[in-house]
């Protein structure tokens, strides 16, 4: 297996079309990585090849002596190998570390000025996205569900608001680590739409494994438009207001903000625009019906160890929260 | 190439010393590799000193007293004064004078305990309680750890000191009289690092 | 001559352990306590191989319902911490206790009593952990547990200090071990073994040795203040009053990366051994070699910062560090060519030891590559924390560090036991594990590039993760049954197998020179060494000298350098204090998970124990002027 590993490596490579893998990059910060990954695997293959020949060569030379009683190989020959060994491995690693080097710079290069800010702070198992209005300059809140604008920056800075999360998006950019106490910055260049995946990197706790949310590139119009529906607040409570968001009011607003409503905790997720949102709980479940009514229904069983607790709701009122949920657009 | 080998005896090692001093000695390294563990860990304390001083901006930070001189002082002085007897001590051991270990060794274990006496009220006025911030949580750290090695030594001392006085002493144990004494010099010397870092370095930096 | 049969009496007389159960607490035999070290650790890497392998069942399918993520997490936590702290060091110092002294042809190690305790806190660390586990307090929160995470505020309960502690155990084991295998190493070679003359092993031990004792401090300081974070409110590493979270990631890396070379670097010591013994010719420069141990123990303490590339640290400073990281390949890669050029120009024969030594060469290179592409700094932000670094330090950790050790114990199984191990079962398991081996992790590479991240409970379908999880999962499974033939071989052989006589592969070096197995005093004479290969002198009669005394218990002690004889030292006889001082030092340990004032109340019987242990035995003094003794 180990023999034709890097082969086996380089044909999946170019299968490889996941929205979770650095191997397809559609953003500047990835790609500046993924041709240094080609650099890296094409120098360390070579290098395992002639490894290999090297240990299939001794043994066979080694026993060929050993039939023939053959004298011992001079140490001269030997000596005058290591030093282009040492030649070689020099060069090789110049090659590398070089590499290295340009690629951490583009890393960089890729920063501009103007770039869009947006703030990303995680939680033991979910995440805060804040987006700052340009106009405004006012800070608009979601949650789970990154979208951005197709060939601009965005400046993700990164917080944390318990122990340590790690924010990755591998098809756009490489991780960063966020950490209390301290502000990570990483950008985001990306330069195809559609829809991929991030996930934290760094292990949190319990439910480390469901803390993941999607990510949406889209044309800057359609960014813009969706950033303005993110800003709106829904439409103030009514006097004959619907059962559901009577319930939703009263038990789960201490801990979820409802901007225009009374529900106003700021301890979960923002679910102001909750049904625009492609999955529930950090990628854990899709939005449906189903999956809203179950995530009510049994936090606990499907993502065991979340801070979501089991709300003892008659069905009728479960059913009212998650058709009043559904309106959250 | 089975069997065992022959062996051919081209001399003896019976006239050799059954006992020596110094590098010679084996459980001289011995001493020294578990200062070399002891000085690493005071070194790290110390980068954590240094490491959490440059992630503020202000050292102490606002509201805790600058721990106080007066005992720090005293403490210092009393511990380089103690190598005077100290060194006074390996020179006796060195020359296998048996009363000097002796009483040389009952001073250092008086001296030792004297010393714990400004030590005591150095924790006092610290200023600052380790659980106030990471601050306070340092220099507690840092004083701790060598007041340990303090403790430590002392009870060393105390105890080799009255199996001096009542057994007969060989050569060993005026290495391990020496060793004692090399492990002291050791105490006194983190000391130094330690007394800038707790006591000059808010002050001055 | 041989030494006559009133000699071996006269040896067995001093060197004899008291019989029954308390010759086995009281004895300070470096053999004994190595194997009771080689067997505890074998049983622990057969426990933690089987949470491996339940984690792989859990991962080889998505969403599966195996594993709670509760025992998924204790799983590897229990499984990274077993395999690190636990088996890898400890069975590296175990080889070192075993071979050090039969190398050096001296009687036992430099502090024998402290060879006793080494294992007996080792010993209480083990069962720390595992009865932790017994009764569900097991930590969850991976080998290294960063705070907050691992603070008070995020992990109530005794988990946490569970983990702390047991490091802490081992810590002090390793650290006495080192200081024991140094000290053995620098004084008591034999007369004519000049550092210049010392064969790669001793270097490579030694060097593991000095490694330990500069890194090990670091991981004990840092879990004393994450304990005493925990335990007495202190702010270290708490950010609202001053603390800082990635101090902790700082201290533990200072230790951990010197850690896996301080693995590795035994390994190496293994190698050359074998290569040298088995391509019949005197290992290809031995100076470049120990030149190669001596810069990657040097630069292994200024990487530590290429695991933490994702922190986001300073750029300047991750470039030096990628450079740093980088440039180990020149040793690493310098000893590969030495080791092959061994082979290609020796009449080199290829029994189960060789093969496993060939098992390294292919594999590790795998793991030092995938190391190269981790230790640059921009592409590690894509590598890191993803299940590419579990592939690459299992190649490391397992082929470069394990599979030597196979080997070694391939090698050193007909000396320690007098017999050998069936070739064909040998080369059965040989197969299987290195081949399941690297089935069940390159896979893993690629699933890293998938995106896929380390210390996941479970993942969704539509990730694309599932066939080679399966296969990762397969592969696992084949190595452990590979385990289990290896183990079942050295069981069978060790009643069954063909008597070895003293040296069945005509080794080069001294532990070859004693009978199989040794007799407790190792050789009845001191050899003087003349070359690198003292074995291999023409078949004649070894050069020895007499005068270490047989009556009673005596080593050799010589200069540092030139190993010249300087004095005979007495050596220490069975004794049960260090038993009882690693007792007490337990209960300190363990006392302190649960209240501070275990500190101070438990420091009274360690002292006790101490002092029990260091007393000298001689007469009391008379009454009437004293004079010192000549």
């Amino acid at each position: 297996m180990s023999r034709f590993a890097p082969i086996v490596l380089t044909l999946l490579l170019g299968a490889c079309a996941g929205v979770q893998t650095p191997l397809s990059p559609v953003g500047d910060q990835a790609s500046a990585l993924h041709s240094l990954f080609m650099l890296m695997m094409f120098v360390c293959g070579g290098v395992y090849l002639v490894v290999l020949t090297g240990i299939i060569w001794s043994v066979l030379a080694a026993r060929a002596r050993r039939r023939q009683d053959a004298k011992n190989g001079s140490d001269k020959v030997l000596s005058r190998g290591l030093y282009t060994a040492a030649a070689v491995i020099v060069a090789g690693l110049t090659v590398l570390i070089v590499g290295s080097f340009i690629a951490d710079r583009a890393l960089i290069a890729a920063r501009d000025d103007d770039a869009m800010l947006v703030r990303v702070t995680g939680h033991q198992w979910w995440w805060r996205i804040e987006y700052r209005d340009p106009a405004s300059r006012r800070w608009i809140e979601t949650a789970n569900e990154l979208h951005l604008p197709l060939g601009r920056t965005a400046r993700i800075e990164l917080d944390s608001g318990d122990v340590i999360h790690s924010f990755w998006v591998p098809n756009v950019a490489g991780k960063i680590d966020m950490i209390p106490g301290r502000r990570n910055i990483v950008d985001l260049t990306p330069r195809r739409v559609g829809w991929f995946r991030g996930q934290c990197a760094e292990f949190c706790g319990a439910q480390h494994a469901h803390m993941a949310f999607d990510v949406k590139v889209e044309a800057p119009a359609e960014f813009d438009a969706w950033l303005a529906r993110q800003d709106n607040p829904v439409a103030a409570a009514a006097p004959d207001m619907p059962r559901g968001m009577a319930v939703f009011q009263g038990v789960c607003g201490s801990c979820h903000n409802v901007r225009g409503t009374s529900a106003m905790g700021r301890a979960g997720p923002d679910l102001t625009h909750f049904a625009s949102r492609r999955s529930i709980a950090a990628g854990t479940l899709p939005m449906t019906r189903g999956g809203i009514q179950g995530w009510l229904a049994q936090p606990q069983a499907l993502k065991p160890g979340t801070s979501m607790p089991t709300v003892p709701l008659a069905p009728s009122d479960a059913d009212a929260v998650a058709t009043y949920l559904e309106t959250l657009r | 190439m089975t069997g065992a080998r022959d062996f051919e005896i081209v001399g003896t090692l019976a006239n050799l010393p059954t006992s020596a001093t110094g590098p010679r000695h084996l459980v001289w390294w011995g001493n020294i590799g578990f200062m070399v563990i002891e000085g690493t860990g005071f070194a790290l304390a110390a980068a954590v000193y240094l490491y959490l001083m440059t992630q503020t901006h202000v050292w102490p930070p606002k509201g805790d007293v600058l721990p106080g001189l007066l005992w720090s002082a005293i403490f210092t002085v009393g511990l380089l004064l103690s190598e005077i007897p100290n060194i006074w001590v390996l020179r006796c051991a060195r020359a296998k004078n048996l009363a000097g270990v002796r009483w040389g060794t009952f001073a250092m274990g008086v001296i030792a305990l004297l010393l714990l006496v400004p030590r005591g009220f150095e924790f006092a006025h610290l200023g600052v309680s380790w659980h106030q911030d990471a601050y306070g949580s340092v220099i507690w750290l840092l004083l701790v750890l060598h007041t340990v090695h303090v403790v430590t030594d002392w009870g060393d001392t105390v105890v080799l000191g009255a199996w001096l006085f009542t057994h007969e002493v060989g050569d060993d144990q005026f290495a391990d009289v020496e060793d004692n004494s090399n492990y002291w010099t050791f105490v006194v010397l983190c000391w130094l690092p330690v007394y800038a870092l707790i006591y000059w370095a808010p002050r001055a930096l | 001559m041989t030494p006559d049969r009133s000699l071996i009496e006269q040896l067995n007389g001093t060197w004899r352990d008291p019989p029954g159960v308390w010759g086995f607490l009281t004895t300070v035999d470096h053999k004994r306590i190595a194997a009771r070290y080689i067997v505890t650790a074998i049983l622990l890497m057969f426990l933690a191989g089987m949470l491996a392998l339940d984690m792989r069942w859990q991962l080889s399918v998505p969403e599966n319902t195996r594993m709670t993520p509760q025992l998924f997490n204790e799983s590897f936590s229990l499984h990274g911490s077993t395999m690190l702290f636990l088996v890898s060091v400890p069975l590296m110092e175990a080889m070192a206790f075993w071979l050090v002294p039969l190398m050096l042809g001296a009687r036992n190690m430099a502090f024998p009593r402290l060879g006793a305790f080494s294992f007996w806190l080792y010993f209480g660390g083990v069962l720390t952990l595992w009865i932790a586990h017994a009764i569900d307090v097991t930590p969850d929160l991976g080998w290294f547990e960063y705070p907050p995470l691992s603070g008070p505020a995020y992990s109530p309960g005794h988990r946490a200090d569970i983990w702390a502690q047991m490091i802490t155990f081992t810590e002090v084991a390793a650290l006495a071990a080192s200081v024991n295998v140094a000290a053995t190493i620098l004084k008591m070679r034999p007369p004519g073994m000049t550092l210049a003359r010392m064969p790669v092993f001793l270097w490579a031990m030694l060097i593991a040795s000095i490694m330990t004792i500069f890194s090990m401090p670091a991981i004990m300081l840092v879990t004393s203040m994450l304990i005493s974070d925990r335990l007495v409110s202190t702010h270290f590493f708490s950010v609202a009053a001053g603390g800082d979270a990635v101090l902790f990631q700082h201290l533990f890396w200072f230790f951990g990366h010197p850690e896996v070379y301080l693995i590795f670097i035994p390994g190496t010591g293994f190698v050359s051994s074998i290569v040298e013994t088995f391509s019949r010719r005197q290992l290809f420069g031995h100076s470049v070699l120990v030149l190669a141990i001596l810069s990657i123990g040097a630069l292994a303490f200024g990487l530590w910062v290429h695991h933490m590339f994702a922190v986001g640290l300073p750029r300047l400073g991750n470039d030096f560090y990628t450079a740093a990281s980088m440039a180990i390949a020149v040793p690493a890669g310098l000893q590969i060519f030495c080791w092959l050029a061994s082979i290609w120009a020796g009449r080199t024969w290829f029994p189960t030891p060789m093969l496993w030594v060939l098992g390294f060469l292919a594999t590790f290179v795998i793991g030092g590559l995938s190391g190269l592409m981790t230790a640059s700094a921009a592409l590690d932000l894509q590598l890191t924390d993803t299940y590419f670094i579990v592939a690459h330090l299992h190649y490391v950790l397992v082929g470069g560090a394990m599979f030597p050790l196979f080997g070694a114990f391939c090698y050193w199984y007909p000396k320690a036991t007098g017999r050998l191990m069936s070739e064909l079962w040998g080369k059965v398991a040989f197969g299987l594990i290195v081949g399941g081996f690297n089935l069940g992790f390159f896979p893993m590479h690629i699933l890293g590039l998938m995106g896929m991240p380390r210390r996941v409970y479970t993942y969704s379908p539509g990730m694309g993760w599932e066939t080679l999880n399966q296969v990762a999962t397969a592969g696992s499974a084949i190595a452990v049954l590979g385990g289990l033939v290896f183990v079942a071989n050295a069981l069978w052989s060790y009643w069954r197998g063909e008597p070895s006589g003293a040296d069945p592969w005509g080794g080069s070096t001294l532990e070859w020179a004693s009978a199989s197995p040794p007799p407790a005093w190792n050789l009845a004479f001191t050899p003087v060494v003349a070359s690198l290969t003292p074995m291999w002198n023409g078949g004649g009669a070894l050069s020895v000298m007499d005068g270490i005394s047989v009556g009673k218990r005596e080593v050799l002690v010589t200069s540092v350098t030139g190993a010249g004889p300087l004095y005979r030292q007495k050596s220490a006889a069975p004794s049960v204090w260090p038993l009882l001082a690693a007792l007490a030092v337990s209960a300190m340990f363990l006392g302190s998970i649960f209240t501070p004032w275990a500190i101070p109340i438990g420091t009274l019987p360690i002292a006790a124990a101490l002092i029990g242990w260091f007393w000298p035995n001689r007469p009391r003094a008379k009454i009437g002027p004293l004079k010192a003794m000549p």
